[in-house]
């Protein structure tokens, strides 16, 4: 395992982090109403009068949403709680109409599970989860729009959230990130959250504490909300531990306390005290029955689903001969896997592996597409692919080609056809060539035959070149030394 | 013609359908019977033009032979349901001015079936009272005082007085600790609160989610029998709503009740028992005796835990439940110089005082340190209360007891005002029936001897309607009480 120590003049410091992150679930209705679930409408456009809390309106469980967290759930290797409640939180703000937030507390529908992530440094470590829950999203509050006025767009209200919490697993920033890395990955594949933490679809709060190395301790944590990005994530909890240890040292302490991530200066702002800690008032949500999932249905969405990253990561490293790090690149997103799977059907798999992970990657960061978007199709890259392979075009050749495809979405091969580009596989012709620059080069054939063998490569360039990179370099190698 | 007023729901519809009267006529005589008895206070607000034009249109179906059940019957609605272009305040200045975009299902299925709606009634603020003194808009009065003027009870007191004093032929009213029974005591008219599920509570403004039933208030046991079968019914909009059959709850009037056993609760009859409540509960055994029915005397022994109970879950829900009213997006608002200070301004001028002593008895219970107290201990006793009935009705298929311990008491009671506990103490028959999600009715029985009515409360197994309505009628016969 990656030991991660703030180390300073008076001792050594670990970590200790348990991070809470809010996963907004993909689903068309709300949790509990049927106002659309969609973004991107006008303000206040999806508001239902359950939504807005009008007097008399009544939640209705979306099953859609139950599915989905049972499925997240099952992506977590996780215990589906076959009975759970919905409770009350009470509080008052502008982004809560109904004056509560209904959400799980006792009962959540999901219980311990856990996400093994890879490190750098090639090892592998397990991050539990206590539990998964879901509960409704509040109101976005808007205010910047007046001086004195705040507004509130209620689209976003009643959007289901599935809220995961892990235990306090993570010593280095490495682990966080790894950690919402794969997280994001498996929620994607599942279709259960896009993961979106820039658009705030998926949200991560982290509770941090540090404690000399060593210890089992578990100090006074600080918690650090609302953080939308992974590199972000890093940057916090390695910018709040330090400032721990600094207090630490200092011999100050640490009180219970909630704080932001600044971008600007990379650090974290103060926000509240929590000594008194909010009373929420939590009691069961007497309008929703408790939820009583069947074996059947939890069956049934173990049935469908799909093979997830670690299952398809270590299928791709046994059967196709991946390494374990190009595997989980290419499994970190679904529709690569896919992709590459599509080329690699038939051919082999770590040359496919490399040319996706190098000139195709590379093209689409270069055009800032998404892999969807990608102008040269799964056929035509296993075209070339098989250009190469049987020798047709040479590898450098067909990086030309590649960028010519990238230009037109062409087939391989009728570019090849087109331009001529076919490797020189005839003897008489190559040895024309290499008649003609022994020929006209009789000092460098002297010098070669005198005993500087290592000449080879500057003929073999030169015959290349006049053939305009068509002869086959491996026949022009062995023509070559026998001429000479 | 005799006053149309004076007849029932089942005699109207009979009526209605032979053409001996038309439904304009009826709500004429209503409306006039609503102008000559405005000093009861029943009803709060008034439709009698929309309903003229609904009396027109039913005269029409009539006509074309397309007449639904309750067509161009004249009905009065609580005004803690939703009625859709109509005021609705639940009797609360913080709600005023709030018309619902939307309709109850209760009101809805009485409009489906062709109920006209004369307005909305009086009732105690938020339902939250026993003699409708709490009600922003003042105390009704009840139809039966003499020298001085009487409560009607509550909270449905407007829909009580109303049935009683004719301005409407039946009402809407509901029932989280007896508010349907004890008013309809109080006034001498006969209401039914079924099992909890059996009417939809979509478009009821929520008192205690777990507690609060629609019902209707009627003029006989007939005619809560037509009203219930309109009202009832299985609601996707609401989690808590029944999906078991609705029974024909006419059918069971006029079914003989021989061999029935009657369940005597001994623990309803404590020391002290008001004598001519007492006098008045053995003329009602001795009638159902008469019926053929078995006298079984039964022990509900958790009953003196039924009022604190009640006063902590109650409370502790509607403190909840009445988050919403903040000020943001109905209702009245009364600006503050930040959100917290429009939250304060707003709810201190817009809530009661009662209400706000049971906002603050339910935020207390369900705090921090309170709860298991509190909160966990009444839903422990909640269940024993619900064993209670349960082991009783293995030996008895309906219980008789009391509706309320008193008589009706003048408006501004001093011993009522001067605790709260007193007038809580009046509930004390009435809601164990809630807490089991039992389905009770109350009917006039007789007289006490300052002439004011006296109810009797019948306890049906849970979804067993049938049994209370099949009993009702023939304590109805056999007591021939007399409404004003």
């Amino acid at each position: 395992m990656s030991e991660y120590i703030i180390e300073t003049e008076k001792g050594k410091w670990e970590i200790v982090c348990g991070l809470e992150i809010h996963c907004q679930i993909i689903s068309k209705s709300k949790i509990f109403s049927g106002a659309p679930a969609e973004f991107g409408d006008d303000a206040n456009e999806n508001v239902s009068f359950v939504d807005a809390a009008m007097p008399g309106m009544l939640p209705t469980l979306n099953e859609e949403c139950v599915h989905q967290a049972i499925k997240t759930g099952l992506g977590l290797n996780a215990v589906i709680n076959k009975y759970s409640v919905f409770s009350r939180k009470n509080y008052f703000y502008a982004d809560s109409p109904q004056g509560y937030q209904i959400t799980q507390f006792e009962y959540p529908i999901v219980g311990e599970g856990k996400i093994t992530i890879d490190l750098s440094d090639g090892t592998s470590k397990d991050i539990r989860i206590e539990r998964l829950h879901i509960e409704q999203d509040a109101a976005k509050s808007i205010h910047d729009l007046n001086p004195t006025k705040s507004f509130i767009d209620f689209n976003r209200c009643g959007v289901g959230l599935m809220e995961i919490v892990t235990k306090p697993d993570f010593r280095s920033p490495e682990e966080v990130g790894a950690f919402l890395r794969k997280l994001r990955s498996i929620l994607r594949y599942l279709g259960t959250c896009d993961g979106n933490m820039d658009e705030g679809s998926m949200r991560c709060d982290a509770s941090i504490s540090v404690r000399p190395l060593g210890s089992s301790e578990l100090r006074q944590r600080a918690e650090v909300k609302n953080v939308n990005s992974v590199k972000f994530a890093m940057q916090a909890i390695e910018s709040e531990a330090h400032r721990q240890v600094d207090i630490y040292e200092s011999g100050g302490t640490i009180l219970q306390q909630t704080c932001r991530f600044d971008p600007s200066t990379g650090g974290t702002k103060f926000l509240r005290f929590k000594e008194f800690s909010d009373d929420y008032r939590y009691f069961p949500e007497p309008d929703l029955p408790p939820l009583i999932l069947s074996d059947e249905l939890i069956n049934k969405i173990k049935d469908e689903l799909i093979e997830l990253p670690d299952a398809k990561k270590s299928r791709f490293v046994n059967d196709l001969g991946l390494t374990p790090y190009d595997a989980s690149v290419i499994c970190e997103n679904k529709e690569v896997a896919d992709f590459f799977e599509k080329v690699a059907c038939g051919r082999d798999a770590k040359k496919v592996a490399n040319w996706l992970m190098g000139d195709f990657f590379a093209m689409l960061k270069k055009r800032n597409l998404d892999i969807s978007q990608s102008p040269v199709s799964p056929e035509n890259l296993g075209k070339l692919v098989d250009l190469i392979s049987h020798e047709v075009i040479s590898g450098k050749i067909a990086k030309d080609v590649f960028e010519i495809m990238a230009e037109t979405s062409e087939n391989p091969e009728k570019i090849v056809e087109e331009k001529g580009l076919k490797q020189v596989t005839d003897t008489s012709a190559i040895e024309a060539i290499i008649d003609a620059v022994i020929a006209s080069n009789p000092d460098n054939v002297a010098s070669y035959r005198a005993g500087k063998v290592n000449l080879l490569g500057w003929f073999v360039g030169q015959v290349i070149k006049q053939s305009q990179g068509k002869a086959n370099p491996a026949l022009v190698n062995k023509l070559l030394k026998e001429k000479l | 013609m005799t006053d149309l007023t004076e007849l029932t729901v089942a005699d109207a519809l009979s009526k209605l359908k032979e053409k001996e009267i038309s439904p304009v006529e009826l709500t004429q005589a209503y409306i006039q019977k609503l102008d000559n008895n405005k000093k009861y206070n029943a009803f709060v607000t008034l439709v009698a033009e929309q309903a003229l034009k609904n009396a027109y249109i039913a005269e029409q179906n009539y006509l074309n032979k397309v007449n639904r059940p309750l067509e161009g019957i004249p009905v009065g609605i609580k005004d803690l349901f939703c009625t859709k272009g109509i005021k609705t305040t639940a009797c609360s200045h913080i709600l005023d001015g709030f018309i619902p975009q939307y309709e109850s299902t209760v009101t809805q299925n009485l409009l489906d079936d062709g109920a006209l709606f004369l307005g909305k009634l009086n009732m105690d603020e938020f339902a939250m009272g026993g003699s409708n003194e709490t009600s922003y808009y003042g105390p009704v009065v009840n139809p039966w005082s003499k020298d001085k003027p009487l409560v009607a009870g509550g909270s449905s007191g407007g829909s009580a007085a109303a049935v009683a004093a004719k301005m409407c032929a039946a009402a809407t009213a509901s029932d989280t600790g007896g508010s349907i029974r004890e008013p309809a005591a109080f006034c001498g008219v006969t209401g039914i609160k079924p099992t909890y599920g059996r009417c939809s509570r979509y478009g009821i403004i929520a008192f205690a989610s777990s507690l609060d039933q629609a019902g209707p208030i009627c003029k006989d046991v007939t005619d809560c029998a037509i009203l219930l079968n309109s009202m009832a019914g299985y609601d996707p909009k609401d989690s808590t709503s029944s999906k078991r059959d609705v029974p024909d709850f006419s059918s069971f009037i006029g079914q003989d009740i021989k061999g029935l056993k009657i369940g005597i609760p001994e623990e309803y009859r404590p020391e002290g028992l008001n004598p001519e409540v007492a006098s008045c509960w053995d003329k009602a055994i001795q009638i159902l005796k008469e019926c053929g029915a078995e006298i079984v005397h039964i022990n509900l022994p958790h009953t003196k835990y039924a009022l604190p109970t009640y006063y902590v879950i109650a409370p502790a829900e509607a403190s909840s439940n009445l988050a919403r009213y903040d000020g943001i997006r109905y209702g009245l608002r009364v600006e503050g110089n930040n959100l917290d200070n429009l939250y304060i301004n707003t709810r201190t001028a817009g809530f009661g005082a009662e209400v706000k002593r049971r906002i603050l008895i339910g935020t207390y219970v369900l705090s921090a340190g309170y709860y298991d107290a509190y909160y966990l201990k009444a839903q422990k006793v909640r269940r024993l209360i619900k064993n209670d009935f349960d082991n009783a009705f293995q030996n008895c298929d309906v219980i008789l007891t009391p509706t309320s311990p008193v008589e009706p008491f003048a408006i501004g009671d001093t011993k009522m005002l001067e605790n709260p506990i007193n007038m809580y103490l009046n509930d004390v028959f009435t809601v164990s029936v809630n807490l089991a999600g039992l389905p009770a009715m109350s009917l006039p029985i007789g007289l006490s001897q300052n002439g004011l009515p006296l109810g009797m409360q019948l306890i049906g197994r849970a979804f067993d309607e049938g049994t209370i309505f099949k009993t009702a009628y023939q304590l109805e016969r056999g007591a021939n009480f007399v409404r004003i």
